[in-house]
């Protein structure tokens, strides 16, 4: 059959161009390439070579653009991409979806009861809240864990930290309602949500490309999360009020087992749709930032023109501090996802521009807020907040600055854009690297207060 | 000669279903037998044929069911269902009063030659 190489090679280009067409499925590919291949092995038959036969059947299959326009006719519902949860069995595959359906479930039950476990037995709201990340998220890392099918190696690199971590996180003395064990409690997700991430990756976590899926996956889960909530939130509103008519008092049962049980077990659920859908609905991402991009960028500046009129970043209050240091977060998260979500090899345009600009205000911003912590500190003395706060604000310091400067370049035609993505996906694990520092070395050297 | 596209389309239905009648087929052997019933005049464009066929299928006048083929691949054949049956039966007879209306139209007064010749 060596013979026939470069027309199993002009089959396949052919596939691939076939298969663009959305209104194609790739069911109706194999149908048709079925109906090639008859063609062609009957021209053949009549003494024909590969290239005469291929170019014949191809002809005779008709104008592709027509025939795809008739298949858009016959199945328009296929121009809205749709979700299919369970694929149609093919002859490859068979039973895997209802597999892993049923895994979902049971690791989604399993987060569920977790949560609603470490609710029953402490009654320590604080070590509650350390340990709320150690309930939820390993459910999470093992399921990729399994989808991935990771080695015995990465399996260690995972179990490894997540044990260290519940070590740190419950044998450290931290002083009741203290600031380290607040702090602890604030920084052991990040930690964790890399963690899930070595597991997302399959261990392949040196690869940009798998850092930047992960952080797609990141949003699209953001997504997905909070459409099973506003869902949820909707159907036990309606079941609440139905049951109060009636007379029977739910709300016991919804704090004590719907709620605990619900909230981590939907964050699974929403994580398999992300997986679910990956290959088959546009992302949301694109149209998101586009809508969130400008508007926070106005945000932004309304809030440096308000802050710069009410006299001095120094007599910023700590509240707002903490305010603020949400909105950056939210800012680099919207970036990353814009980043994520954009084609790379399209030439920079005027979107580029505005992120740029949301850049630049998110500096402006974190400047003022480094002035105001350090006039503070100054002013206060160094507490384990004020320190966590500052290194916090200087690593966001750090990748907004390379991000503007490399955006710069980018605009300018000087870089590719795979250097903007590099940066971002490389800097990554430093949030974790400083998480780990406020985790495990903050609370000793301030003595658990 | 070369049958003209607007009678080609309007005949397809009745045809595919017709071959169908005759047993299970995939979509190159449909359209080979349509090739072979016509004598090679009825060329359709093949593509156009799947199409067709899944428009049948979601009007439940065929069903479809994945095989494999003699090489091992996937394929798919279809078969007449039930209310296929009713349609064709239903456009026979309307092939039927058309057919009738044509011959008789052709045999009177000028006779046949003189109208295959109005017509070509």
């Amino acid at each position: 059959m060596a013979s026939h190489v470069e027309l199993e090679a002009q089959i396949d280009r052919w596939r691939g161009y076939v298969q663009r067409n959305r209104a194609v499925s790739p069911a109706d590919v194999d149908e048709l390439e079925d109906h090639l291949r008859g063609q062609i092995a009957d021209r053949q038959a009549t003494g024909l070579d590969d290239e005469e036969a291929f170019l014949v059947a191809i002809k005779r299959l008709g104008n592709l653009d027509a025939v795809s326009r008739e298949f858009a006719r016959e199945h328009s519902e296929r121009l809205w991409k749709q979700l299919v949860l369970v694929p149609e069995q093919t002859d490859n595959a068979h039973a895997t979806p209802w597999r892993e359906l049923a895994v979902v479930l049971a690791l989604a039950v399993g987060a569920g009861v977790a949560v609603k476990a470490g609710l029953a037995w402490t009654d320590d709201s604080g070590a509650l809240m350390r340990n709320l990340g150690l309930l939820v998220f390993p459910f999470l890392a093992v399921y990729f864990a399994w989808k991935r099918r990771i080695s015995r190696y990465v399996a260690a690199a995972l179990i490894v930290p997540f044990a260290g971590l519940g070590v740190v996180l419950n044998l450290y003395p931290f002083a009741p309602a203290g600031a380290t064990g607040m702090l602890s409690a604030l920084h052991a997700p990040v930690i964790l949500w890399l963690l899930t991430g070595l597991a997302y990756a399959g261990g392949r976590w040196r690869s940009d490309k798998r850092r930047m899926d992960f952080v797609r996956f990141t949003g699209e889960l953001g997504v997905y999360y909070t459409l099973l909530a506003l869902g949820g939130a909707v159907l036990i509103a309606l079941t609440l009020a139905t049951l109060q008519g009636i007379g029977v008092d739910f709300q016991p049962v919804l704090k004590d087992w719907v709620l605990p049980i619900a909230v981590p077990g939907a964050l699974l659920v929403a994580a398999w749709l992300v997986e679910a859908k990956q290959q088959v609905v546009e992302n949301m991402a694109p149209v998101l930032t586009r809508v969130f991009t400008p508007l926070t960028l106005a945000m932004l500046l309304v809030l440096l023109a308000v802050l710069a009129t009410a006299g001095g970043f120094a007599s910023i209050d700590r509240n707002l501090l903490i305010l603020m240091d949400a909105i950056l977060i939210l800012v680099l998260c919207l970036l990353l996802y814009s980043i994520s979500a954009r084609d790379p090899l399209a030439p920079p345009g005027l979107f580029d521009a505005l992120q740029l600009a949301l850049i630049i205000a998110a500096l402006a911003l974190d400047a003022a807020m480094l002035t105001a912590m350090l006039a503070r500190i100054a002013e206060f003395g160094s507490s384990p907040n004020k320190i966590a706060a500052l290194g916090l604000n200087l690593l966001l310091l750090m990748h907004l600055l390379r991000a503007a400067w490399l955006a710069v370049g980018f605009l300018r035609g000087r870089l590719p854009f795979a250097a903007v993505e590099r940066w971002q996906t490389r800097y990554l694990p430093v949030y974790g690297a400083w998480a780990t520092v406020v985790v495990v070395v903050f609370p000793p050297v301030f003595g658990f207060i | 000669m070369r049958i003209d596209k607007d009678l080609v389309a309007a005949s397809a239905t009745p045809l595919v279903l017709g071959i169908l009648t005759e047993g299970d087929l995939y979509g190159y052997a449909i359209l080979k037998r349509v090739s072979e019933l016509s004598d090679g005049s009825m060329q359709w464009t093949d593509g156009m044929l799947y199409p067709l066929l899944h428009r049948l299928e979601r009007l439940g006048y065929v069903s479809s069911l994945w095989g494999t083929s003699d090489a091992g691949r996937r394929r798919k054949h279809y078969a007449i269902t039930p209310a296929g049956r009713d349609v064709l039966a239903d456009r026979q007879q309307q092939w039927t009063v058309v057919a009738d209306a044509l011959r008789q139209v052709w045999q009177t007064a000028q006779g046949p030659g003189a109208a295959i010749e109005g017509w070509a």
